[in-house]
């Protein structure tokens, strides 16, 4: 807490740099007349974002992050002018059913919204999101890990939102039950697959980990992971859906064949039975994202000190690489009637060092800003849970293997509603995943045509 | 004349509520299910288009079919039990009548909401009683929310939820038969079981008309509890496991709102049919 005082007066400064920055960068654009990329918008002036916050204003933020009012308090004290209320609406899914619903009806949305990097297709397809180049956003390119840039870009180089934080896949493991059977960290898949099936032959009620079929999220990392790229979108209307591919039936089949063959579980996680399960030791590994390994120690404190992190294990050894689950951004809806207000507070949320700290700290996020995975303190942390290894470290190298070409669909829900009935269903049952996935393909494309789109790869 | 032209003041302020949150919704809902509204093109009318691909879609027609075996299980079983704890209230023969009926009566109180949850946490595989009592005599676990078994998992949620309800109907009817007829079936020397069949089992086929009828649209909307237990069993439970539920996805998961509006209004004919089918049937056997 004490370092507020000094950090407020530094962000204030880093702020302006910024939108200074901004202002030359346009001066300069707008000077070396017509660039590679599409023209920006034309600039929001700094004396209108100063005019706008001087203004009393109230913003309405749609956020699941648990206490969040101790970031929001920082902008508050920074711009008293502006009163931002902070709402749950939910999490994920509810929330952005509220959201299309409010949009729909045209009242009742809010000024920003939390949504995950993998939702942001499907409120751009509905032309819902505010390009936020205007009001000073292209600047901070820099300050984020590459992909999620990508993540938050439109096909036009619009900024459609503030990247928050990340969740990139790896490995957690139990050390004490690898050491009991002699099993190494496995670095290939190969490896993975021969742990499973000699772990379960020598104690038939551990596996090696749970494959649960409920959750599409974790299927979507992993075929990033295979270097997939199952939707392209160019344009608005343009999608090729590619959900069968090589790199999918590669990654289903291998999954397919351990969950046939019962060396690992395929029950479905964040239940009471899954935490359980956890806690005693019924599966070795957990195959998750950058936020685990503190969720994991607040869930499965009976296992304290025995986990370790690791990258997941690989197909190409000599080119690692790794998938993103999860992660959030700070989106601005086109219908606010306080664009300049919000878009400030969605940068500064993300941006400046207080409020991008507390989030490590408070709400445990993984960064999404290269900063604050550099810094000593956030990488250095090396916590009892995982016996002392540097966990925060291990994630920070995983971050850079992530592809930045990853595409989502405009209709993710349908996709994973979709997914959850055909390849998670043959996961469960033990029948053929790779069957289900051309099952998969079908339904998304006829689904995207009934909706309008120009299918590819159908 | 000035007494008839009251009438229709009394009635107006149903007939307003009546009208805006009933016929208002309806109207639209119909209105909706003639355009469709696509992600890319916007609104667009497309007649009986959404009718004809509702009548064919095999999603839809498994879930019509699925709570229609729902209710040709669980109905006549909730409803034998209802008249089973109606008749013996009534018969006076129960010990501690008025504590058993509110006890019967009390699960119609639990809203269905919590009662769904209790169920799910009941019939779970690692930790729910039964699955424990079972590991403790060294019997296999019971599936309750196996894909064979769901079906009647769901029907005994049901059932437990509503035989008090339907009782109190039965039992009400029961209690509105005229003495004298059982004091003229005493004279003639009738036991209890006589008594119920020959004189409370007739009096009772207006009230058990009315409980069908209201199961029947209860059983085919069938929503709360495969919705709540789906978060448990996601992979036994899709998107359109009943009717109702699959017009929540397409208007909720997959923002066809058009087309679920045509699902509903589907449902709501097949409801109509059965229903108009048994209250025929019924009034036909009234006439010998």
């Amino acid at each position: 807490m004490p370092e507020l005082v000094p950090n407020h007066a530094l962000s204030r400064r880093t702020f302006l740099a910024a939108a200074g920055a901004a202002s030359l960068g346009a001066a300069l654009a707008a000077c070396s007349g017509g660039g590679t990329a599409a023209p920006a918008a034309e600039r929001v002036s700094q004396a209108d974002i100063d005019k706008a916050m001087a203004t009393p204003t109230e913003l309405v933020f749609w956020t699941w992050a648990p206490e969040i009012d101790q970031e929001v308090a920082l902008f508050q004290q920074k711009y008293p002018a502006i009163k931002v209320k902070v709402q749950n609406a939910g999490q994920g899914t509810p929330q952005y059913t509220k959201l299309r619903t409010a949009l729909q009806a045209g009242t009742g949305a809010p000024d920003l919204a939390q949504i995950e990097f993998q939702y942001i297709p499907t409120f751009t397809v509905l032309d819902s999101l505010l390009d936020l180049r205007p009001y000073g956003a292209d600047a901070l390119k820099a300050k984020f890990v590459d992909w999620t840039w990508g993540q938050v870009s439109g096909p036009n180089g619009e900024v459609f939102a503030i990247p928050q934080d990340t969740g990139p896949m790896g490995m957690l493991y139990r050390q004490d039950i690898f050491d009991a059977h002699g099993i190494a960290v496995p670095k290939t898949w190969d490896e993975f697959a021969a742990a499973a099936r000699k772990l379960h032959a020598a104690a038939p009620d551990v596996y090696l980990t749970n494959f649960a079929a409920n959750q599409a999220a974790a299927w979507h990392g992993l075929v990033w992971q295979a270097g997939d790229k199952p939707y392209t979108l160019s344009g608005k209307s343009d999608i090729k859906i590619a959900v069968d591919s090589a790199a999918a039936r590669k990654v289903a089949s291998y999954w397919g064949g351990l969950a046939g063959e019962g060396v690992i579980g395929t029950e479905t996680d964040f239940t009471d039975g899954w935490y359980a399960a956890l806690n005693s030791g019924k599966y070795a590994t957990w195959l998750t994202a950058a936020w685990g390994p503190a969720f994991l120690s607040g869930s499965a404190k009976a296992t304290a000190g025995k986990w370790r992190a690791a990258p997941l294990p690989q197909w190409d050894a000599a080119k690692p690489s790794s998938g993103n689950w999860g992660g959030s951004t700070t989106a601005v809806l086109k219908s606010t009637k306080n664009p300049i207000a919000a878009a400030v507070f969605a940068q500064f949320l993300n941006t400046d060092p207080g409020t991008t700290k507390m989030f490590t700290t408070k709400q445990f996020f993984f960064p999404a800003t290269k900063a604050l995975l550099a810094d000593p303190s956030f990488a250095g942390d090396a916590p009892a849970f995982y016996g002392g290894q540097k966990v925060n470290e291990v994630f920070g190298a995983i971050g850079e293997t992530v592809s930045p070409d990853f595409q989502w669909p405009p209709f993710l829900d349908q996709a994973v509603t979709d997914w959850t009935e055909t390849v998670g269903k043959a996961l469960a049952d033990k029948t053929d995943p790779v069957a289900a996935l051309g099952q998969w393909q079908t339904r998304l494309t006829t689904f995207a045509k009934n909706q309008g789109f120009t299918v590819q790869g159908g | 004349m000035k007494p008839r032209s009251a009438g229709p003041w009394f009635v107006a302020p149903f007939l307003i509520l009546f009208a805006l949150f009933f016929v208002t919704p309806l109207g639209y809902a119909a209105y909706l299910s003639f355009f469709q509204h696509k992600l890319i093109g916007g609104t667009v009318f497309v007649g009986l288009d959404n009718y004809a691909k509702a009548v064919a879609d095999p999603q839809f027609l498994r879930g019509v079919l699925r709570v229609a075996t729902f209710f040709l299980i669980q109905v006549p079983v909730m409803l034998f039990l209802a008249l089973l704890f109606a008749l013996a209230l009534d018969s006076g023969l129960m010990w501690l009548s008025r504590v058993v009926r509110l006890g019967v009566f009390v699960p119609y109180a639990v809203p269905s909401v919590v009662a769904t949850l209790m169920w799910g946490y009941l019939y779970g595989q690692d930790y729910g009683p039964f699955a424990q009592l079972s590991r403790t005599f060294g019997l296999p676990v019971p599936k309750f929310l196996s894909e064979s078994w769901m079906l009647g998992s769901l029907a005994n949620v049901v059932t437990w939820e509503f035989v008090g309800y339907n009782m109190i109907i039965l039992y009400a009817a029961l209690r509105t038969i005229p003495h004298e007829l059982y004091e003229a079936a005493e004279v003639d020397g009738a036991g209890a079981w006589r008594t119920a069949w020959s004189i409370k089992l007739p009096a009772l086929r207006p009230a058990l008309v009315l409980t069908l009828l209201f199961s029947v649209i209860g059983s085919f909307q069938l929503f709360n509890e495969p919705k709540l237990l789906q978060t448990i069993a996601p992979n036994v439970i899709d998107s359109s496991y009943t009717a109702n539920l699959y017009a929540y996805s397409l208007a909720f998961t997959g923002q066809q709102v058009n087309y679920a509006a045509t699902v509903s209004f589907l449902l709501g004919a097949v409801i109509v049919v059965i229903s108009y089918t048994i209250l025929i049937t019924a009034n036909r056997r009234r006439q010998p």
